[in-house]
């Protein structure tokens, strides 16, 4: 695991997407709440795995999309809510990269070690809390990326396919 | 030639499910609490995963052993006592302890049950490994990561039980079972809690000349210049400051992986049965690419091919890697 | 309750002379019952010694103290296999064994375990009690709640035990030589680089915070042990034998606090002062006793209750 310095590069506020994620925001709440709802009843197991990690409030930080999101995976009560960067709600603990990093990491596709080893993701916080998330998170069968996109029937496989052909298309690219 | 037996990580049920179905031949997994030495947050079994796991396990024809190898601190010795009966009640293929007392015990109470001598017992020596075959019918050594090829099979030579030896991953400095360097810094203990540098003591400190330090309930590990990749702060693979070493330096280590793979015939050859992959820690995408891939190479192997090794070479983090001890005793 | 002040083993590579000098100083001097010798760390270091080593044997038995031979704590090499084949099947000494390959070559004789043994609990005890053992030094990280119940089964198999009460904690071991390391050497042709540091050499971390000393293939800690205000406590749950670490401040200054502190002849905060100024450049630490991370001096232990 690592910690890297894209964060101060990354974090630098784009004012576009700054005035788009107010309304976004709103726009993905229903969204969100099904995915979370739907995680929580398919993969109890991941509760006992976050053991007191179930009331931390994570935020999700993809750096190329116009908004954040802030997770609580209280069981009882399952949180998942897009969030604007410049007013992040009270966290305590942060994980960021850019969103092909993230969508590798819930499709199963990258290993969390190594994506930290290659300074592609950042971390802040509560150490302990991330990696529980990431231990809860792996123990699913599959992927959740495909779980997710289930959830939103074509629509959703068929944007599942193009996220993956672009990973593949990148791993290629960064192995040659 | 021995059956080079692959032994696999698990640190969840679905990396289990991951590693049996990559071609492992063992897995190696505990329970989520003290009794084993991967106690980490969000990771191992409960019984009932535990059933499930070992079930899915021998159905497809691989076995399953059960570490519980820390050592118990006195007065909390039934905590072991039951994980190795409720690891007896669910049918694992074999114990891997440390503690004489949780030997004897299973030895004693499970004398159908395999023993295996964790490397945290840390038996470097024929003499030691023998004292523990003798003593509970231990039936196979996990040798320490310190020991040359020509050691190996020499100590091969002198003992009656299997030997399985790490391969692949996080490179330990330490004699395991002799650490105490968390519990200095964290108050926690490797041997009696079975944790290493625990994440909750964790913080990357973010200085003002843009570096930033890794530190360990305060005391900083390392620090990394703005363009250097940064590491987690394990105190054995720390930068510090001696004397003749004003500049800072990796005292124990550098941050290198262990990768054996260009070794694997040279280990067969030695006597070693099987070969263990470390990482319970380590996600699914790591077991699974592992494995599969040391499952090609050690087939090739005993099928008198050439094994193609690229891929493992690339398995390695940052491309860092080391053949350690094995290959020269001036690693030492 | 009578208990007993001991002396470990010298754990750094002092020059020949500087051991037959220390060890005459303590043979004279210092109120202890009994004094380990020989070399726990690196094989390489023990024929400096050996030639000295009957000489001091004889001078520090007519001086009334118990002398203890402690066994090598790693085992690997040939000529460590045969050190320890040697010493563990010596008749008539009495003998500490720090790793199974000499628990092997002792083969049931009576012994003690050294406190590299890793006897953690009551099941181990009785194993090795079993097997020989007589008496036992507890491992150094072992917290209060545990010393007293490992003590208390020892007691009731009639095996003494022993715990360490002062100098650096003996953190790790490896097979590999940092010091040779640190010179750009390794294990092989470290030359003895080690003899220049006879307290270890200091680790600083990147921001100068003084945090581990290497003392060849051992990790050390910055800090010196220090459970002079525990020590009651200690002799209060049967652990009767308490060990000194040689460091290089004045160890026989360091026993006379201990001893008057356990004859009652001062209080432990008096013993405390007394120590600091000894040990003028060295912090202490009591933290593994009280369960929170080792290099932490807490403040007072609870009484016995």
């Amino acid at each position: 695991m690592a910690y890297s310095h894209k964060h101060e590069v990354l974090n630098k506020a784009n004012p576009l997407t700054d005035l788009t994620a107010p309304a976004l925001t709103v726009l993905l709440a229903p969204l969100l709440g099904r995915v979370v709802k739907s995680l929580s009843r398919k993969h109890p197991a991941i509760f006992e795995r976050l053991g007191p990690h179930t009331k931390t409030g994570y935020i999700i930080d993809p750096t190329n999309l116009p908004f954040a999101l802030f997770l609580q995976p209280d069981p009882e009560r399952p949180v998942l809510r897009a969030v604007a960067r410049r007013a992040l709600p009270a966290h305590e603990a942060l994980i960021r990269g850019s969103f092909d990093t993230l969508f590798e990491l819930i499709d199963a596709d990258a290993d969390g070690d190594a994506v930290f080893f290659s300074r592609d993701l950042i971390i802040e916080g509560n150490t302990e809390a991330v990696v529980s998330l990431r231990n809860a998170l792996d123990d699913v069968d599959g992927s959740i990326a495909a779980d997710t996109a289930d959830l939103f029937g074509p629509p959703g496989r068929l944007a599942l396919g193009f996220l993956r052909s672009r990973a593949d298309a990148r791993s290629q690219r960064s192995s040659t | 030639m021995t059956l080079a037996e692959l032994v696999c990580p698990a640190g969840t049920p679905a990396a289990l499910r991951t590693a049996v179905d990559a071609g492992a031949d063992t897995v190696y997994c505990g329970f989520r609490n003290a009794t084993n030495a991967r106690n980490f947050p969000g990771l191992n079994f409960s019984t009932d995963e535990l059933a499930t796991a070992v079930a899915y396990a021998h159905a497809k024809g691989s076995k399953v052993l059960l570490a519980l190898n820390t050592y118990p601190p006195a007065g909390q010795v039934d905590l072991w006592r039951e994980a190795a009966d409720t690891g007896a009640r669910i049918g694992v293929d074999a114990f891997i302890v440390a503690d004489m007392g949780v030997a004897r015990y299973i030895a004693t109470k499970y004398p159908e049950i395999r023993l295996h001598l964790s490397v945290q017992a840390a038996a470097s020596s024929p003499e030691a490994i023998r004292y523990y075959c003798e003593s509970f019918g231990v039936k196979r050594v996990v040798l320490p990561r310190i020991l040359t090829i020509p050691e190996i099979r020499r100590i091969a030579q002198e003992i009656p039980c299997e030997i399985e030896t790490f391969i692949f991953g996080n490179h330990g400095l330490m004699v395991e079972g002799r650490c105490s360097l968390t519990n200095y810094v964290t108050g926690l203990s490797t041997n009696m809690d079975g944790v290493c540098s625990p994440a909750a003591d964790v913080e990357y400190r973010r200085e003002g000349d843009g570096a930033v330090s890794s530190c360990l309930s305060g005391y900083v590990i390392d620090r990394f210049g703005p363009d250097e990749m940064a590491g987690y702060p394990t105190i054995c693979k720390g930068r510090y400051q001696a004397p003749h070493r004003p500049e800072g330096y990796y005292a124990f280590e550098e941050p290198v992986s262990l990768n054996l793979a260009r070794l694997l015939p040279e280990l067969i050859d030695a006597g070693v049965h099987a070969f263990k992959i470390e990482g319970r820690q380590r996600s699914k995408s790591y077991v699974r690419n592992v494995v599969s891939a040391f499952r090609n190479a050690v087939d090739d192997i005993r099928a008198g091919r050439e094994a193609n090794i690229a891929g493992l070479l690339q398995l390695t983090e940052g491309g860092r890697e080391t053949q350690g001890a094995f290959e020269t005793k001036k690693w030492r | 309750m009578h208990a007993a002040l001991t002396l470990g083993p010298i754990a750094y590579h002092w020059p020949a002379e500087r051991k037959r000098d220390f060890y005459a100083r303590i043979a004279d001097e210092a109120p202890l019952e009994t004094v380990y010798l020989g070399e726990v760390i690196c094989s390489k270091r023990a024929p400096f010694f050996e030639r000295d080593m009957p000489d001091i044997i004889e001078r520090l038995e007519r001086a009334g103290k118990t002398v203890v031979l402690s066994s090598l704590a790693e085992v690997m090499l040939p000529r460590e296999r045969q050190a320890t084949r040697a010493l563990c099947e010596m008749e008539g000494a009495e003998i500490e064994i720090n790793n199974a390959a000499g628990l092997h070559a002792r083969a049931g004789a009576p012994h003690r375990i050294g406190p590299f043994l890793n006897a953690y609990n009551e099941a181990t005890i009785a194993w090795l009690a079993q097997n020989g053992a007589t008496h036992v030094c507890l491992p150094h990280e072992l917290p209060r709640a545990s010393l007293a119940h490992a003590a208390k089964a020892a007691g009731e198999i009639a095996i003494e035990t022993e715990f360490q009460v002062f100098g650096r904690a003996p953190l790790a071991v490896s097979a590999r030589c940092y010091h040779a390391r640190a010179h750009g050497r390794h294990k092989d042709n470290c030359q003895f680089v080690c003899e220049d540091d006879p307290d270890g050499m200091p680790l600083l971390t990147a921001d100068g915070t003084p945090f581990l000393r290497v003392n060849g293939i051992q990790t050390q800690s910055e800090s010196y042990i220090c459970l002079v205000r525990e020590m009651a406590e200690l002799v209060a749950m049967g652990i009767r034998h308490l060990r000194l670490m040689p460091q290089s401040v004045d160890m026989v200054a360091v026993a006379e606090t201990f001893r008057a502190c356990l004859d009652g002849k001062i209080d432990s905060e008096e013993a405390l002062a007394q120590l600091s100024e000894t040990c003028a450049q060295t912090r202490f630490s009591n933290g593994f006793f009280h369960r929170v991370a080792g290099h932490r001096m807490v403040a007072g232990s609870m009484p016995v209750s």
